[in-house]
């Protein structure tokens, strides 16, 4: 007879999932709600985390330290995707009409995850921030009206790490000749920057060879012997997760010396060259935000989160790369709908309010300089035509401690890689049937 | 009480072959049907149809496939997501290049394309068996997502291997809404589960669980080993790849080759598992445990509040999962179909047992 409460409990889980309510993570009065995407699980689960934290951490301080933006309160829910787009899809339905007016902006963080829904946004009119990730030819805000990958997407990233190079041979000039060895992800990921790398190899008269690490990567031992075979003058790392640690291990067994390596931003953390141990030392990677805890920004983070014993995570964790990358994408987001609130007025807002907010932010050094985050990031500049907002790179160099800046904020080759949006982009919209709006206003 | 088949008699040799032999299992299937075709669609909002009906049925349209291959004719596979992910990116390379062909046309033929390749890698099983086949089948699992990330024709070189599904037209009309979607799937769905209670009652299915209880003897009665293991494979194939073109195109719209690495052959080969080896219903109920319970677990922590932090209840999802599946499979190692079983015998009884 047991089986029989078994069977009951088997009835109750086949039901389903009852909706659940909307927690409020503040008070009475008008709230804006974002909702919040993670993968605090999962194989990549070790960046996911810290990231955030520094995005929620972020939230709380502007709700503790403003009473919100312009006084309206910020509402969040956090719904666990694990990395997986099917997983995205399920929470993106049932966040987006959370809150007084619905979810404001999604920040889906991964790839995969913005191609999910990419076409549902117009009809739902919610925009999509994608910081530094996601589909680089959304950058063209004409095909793409509700997509923002803002900052610098992965092609005028790794143009940066060519001026980068550059600026270490003493100029572009120098560049013919040399022998790149672009080590990456054996994904959609990691292949992307191929295009783009082999217009810049014709160009400045370098060559480039790629080398495909299989996913995870545990074991790149083959990879590095290959590399060391070629001789490359520089090699970039575009890798993810642990991959890392062990490329930079595995480099320095075959003698490639670190400073010679380049890595994306996805390498780009202490959760990727603290377990290399010296191995990591002189590694470069590049960033799109500043590392550390020198800002004023972060201070009051410290002040009035953590101090306040309100901390998402550990506070060890604050400056750390993926921290502060949670946290420059939860202050982009909180500035867009600021931005937004300028116009619309100060009050919770829709989704397609915030991405006229997104579309008309201009961040100058002042607005930076007022928010406390000198130096943190770039000026970012959104317009219709480019969804891009045109930030820049830092490079930053491994100390075995600590990242210093190992650089100025360099310019992407936007000519060059402009061009290759808008192709990508016209394909696209003629796959899709749809007509890119005009953006002469 | 309610639940007996006294005074049902069958008169003609079609009502003993029915697939449902008692008149309450009729209506009561009737009434799921009209849930299903009528009053979901009406009712339920978007979220609903869009992220949690859709893939349970595409999940159990998946299931239904491994199925056939593993609960029917005993061929143990790992290659599932694999032959979906033909069925996806056949789909989709049809609609690109020839656009003029309906959807529907593309999805047929994305069955079929995976129905080719679940042959040949199906080969293999007429001279190995049991986990040394599993092992063989995983090569596909390999080899076709290696293919995908690495032939760039495969994603209409598409930059970031990601290929995203043209729009979904029928005679004018355009499928965009959640419960056009639904209906669409549920349609494909359910003629497709037919289609395969019938196969598995037939001359056909019962060659394959010949073979699954014992190949030799199977043989000495006259069954063809090859054909049999090879349409086992081919049908079983073509439901994958079905599946896979309509989680590309109806439920996600887009894909990426990684979607469907080995992890995804797993979890439907443990919707499977639990849902009830050699049993089209298992193979729903298998769908609706493994993609309705995380959902549900995260939605019921909500409930506390804030009480626990984000970490902890993605952490706790995965805690309750594991262990709720344990527990069924102690409970019950023959799946929720055999549970499902239970509950009608003793509904026979009931309410005197003695």
């Amino acid at each position: 007879m047991h089986k029989c409460v078994f069977v009951a409990l088997a009835a109750l889980l086949l039901a389903g999932p009852v909706p659940a309510v909307a927690q409020d993570q503040s008070g009475e009065g008008a709230e804006q709600f974002i909702p919040i995407t993670s993968y605090r699980t999962g194989p990549y689960a070790v960046g996911g985390i810290p990231f955030q934290d520094g995005f929620v951490d972020y939230l709380k301080m502007v709700n503790a330290r403003d009473g919100g933006i312009e006084g309206v309160r910020i509402a969040w829910e956090e719904c666990e995707t694990a990395y997986k787009p099917d997983r995205f899809v399920e929470c993106y339905e049932r966040l987006k009409n959370r809150g007084e007016r619905g979810a404001s902006v999604f920040n889906p963080l991964g790839t995969p995850l913005t191609y999910a829904v990419i076409d549902r946004l117009p009809a739902d009119k919610i925009p999509l921030i994608t910081l530094g990730y996601g589909r680089t030819d959304a950058s063209d805000g004409r095909v793409f009206p509700y997509v923002f990958p803002l900052m610098v997407n992965y092609w005028s990233q790794n143009t940066a790490k060519i001026r980068y190079i550059a600026g270490l041979e003493g100029g572009f000039e120098n560049l013919d000749g040399l022998k790149i060895a672009n080590v990456h992800h054996d994904s959609a990921y990691g292949k992307e920057t191929a295009p783009v790398l082999a217009k810049q190899a014709e160009r400045y008269g370098f060559e480039v060879q790629h080398f495909p690490v299989v996913h995870p990567g545990i074991d790149q031992k083959a990879v590095w012997l290959n590399v060391r075979r070629y001789r490359p003058d520089y090699v970039i790392l575009r890798g993810w997760g642990v991959m890392n640690q062990t490329a930079l291990k595995e480099a320095a067994r075959v003698g490639v010396p670190a400073d010679k390596i380049v890595g994306v931003w996805w390498s780009c953390a202490e959760q990727d060259t603290v377990p290399a141990g010296d191995a990591a030392v002189g590694y470069t990677c590049s960033t799109f935000h500043n590392n550390g805890t020198d800002f004023q920004l972060m201070q009051d983070i410290i002040t009035y989160v953590h101090d306040a014993g309100d901390g998402t995570g550990p506070r060890e964790a604050v400056g750390t790369g993926f921290y502060n990358r949670g946290v420059i994408n939860a202050f982009v987001t909180v500035e867009a709908i600021r931005t937004a609130m300028g116009e619309f007025g100060a009050r919770a807002l829709s989704g397609e309010e915030v991405r006229w907010g997104i579309e008309n932010m201009d961040l100058t050094d002042a607005d930076i300089a007022a928010a406390g985050a000198t130096n943190l990031v770039p000026p970012i500049h959104v317009s219709c035509a480019d969804h891009e907002g045109g930030g820049k790179v830092l490079f930053v160099r491994w100390t075995g401690e600590t990242f210093e800046t190992a650089s100025d904020w360099l310019e992407p080759d936007r000519d060059l890689v402009r061009g290759m949006i808008e192709e990508s982009a016209a394909k696209y919209a003629a796959e899709k049937g749809i007509t890119p709006r005009t953006c002469e206003s | 009480m309610f639940y007996r088949e006294t005074g049902q008699y069958k008169t003609t040799y079609a009502a003993d072959r029915a697939i449902f032999p008692i008149r309450q299992d009729r209506i009561g299937i009737a009434i799921l049907l009209v849930v299903a075709f009528v009053v979901i669609p009406l009712f339920a909002n978007e979220y609903w149809l869009r992220s949690v009906l859709t893939p349970v049925l595409v999940f159990s349209l998946a299931a239904i496939g491994l199925n056939i291959l593993t609960g029917y004719t005993g061929q143990l596979s790992l290659g599932t997501a694999a032959f979906m992910a033909v069925g996806a990116f056949a789909a989709y390379n049809l609609e690109v290049r020839v656009p003029e062909v309906p959807f529907l046309v593309s999805f047929v033929v994305a069955g079929l394309a995976a129905a080719g390749v679940g042959i040949l890698f199906g080969l293999p099983s007429l001279r190995i068996k049991g986990f040394y086949l599993a092992v063989a089948t995983l090569a596909a699992q390999f080899f076709i997502e290696w293919l995908f990330t690495h032939v760039a024709w495969f994603t209409n070189y598409s930059t970031s291997g990601v290929i995203t599904a043209p729009p979904m037209t029928l005679l004018g009309y355009s499928f965009e809404s959640a419960a056009s979607r639904y209906l669409l799937t549920l349609c494909i769905v359910a003629g497709m589960a037919i289609m395969a209670k019938n196969m598995v009652r037939s001359e056909l299915g019962r060659a394959w669980m010949a073979v699954r209880d014992m190949d030799v003897a199977a043989e000495a009665i006259g069954i063809n080993l090859m054909a049999t293991k090879l349409t086992a494979f081919a049908v079983s194939s073509f439901y994958c790849g079905v599946a896979g073109a309509l989680w590309a195109y109806v439920y996600l719209g887009t894909v990426e080759p990684q979607a469907f690495d080995v992890l995804r052959s797993f979890e439907i080969l443990f919707m499977v598992i639990i849902g009830g080896l050699g049993s089209i219903l298992g193979s729903f109920l298998g769908a609706a445990f493994i993609v309705l319970l995380p959902i549900f677990i995260a939605n019921a922590s909500g409930l506390f509040g804030g009480a626990f932090s984000a970490e902890t209840i993605a952490h706790l999802e995965f805690v309750i999962f594991g262990g709720l599946i344990i527990l069924f499979l102690v409970v019950e190692p023959l799946g929720l179909a055999r549970l499902w079983q239970i509950v009608k015998e003793k509904l026979r009884l009931w309410p005197f047992p003695y």
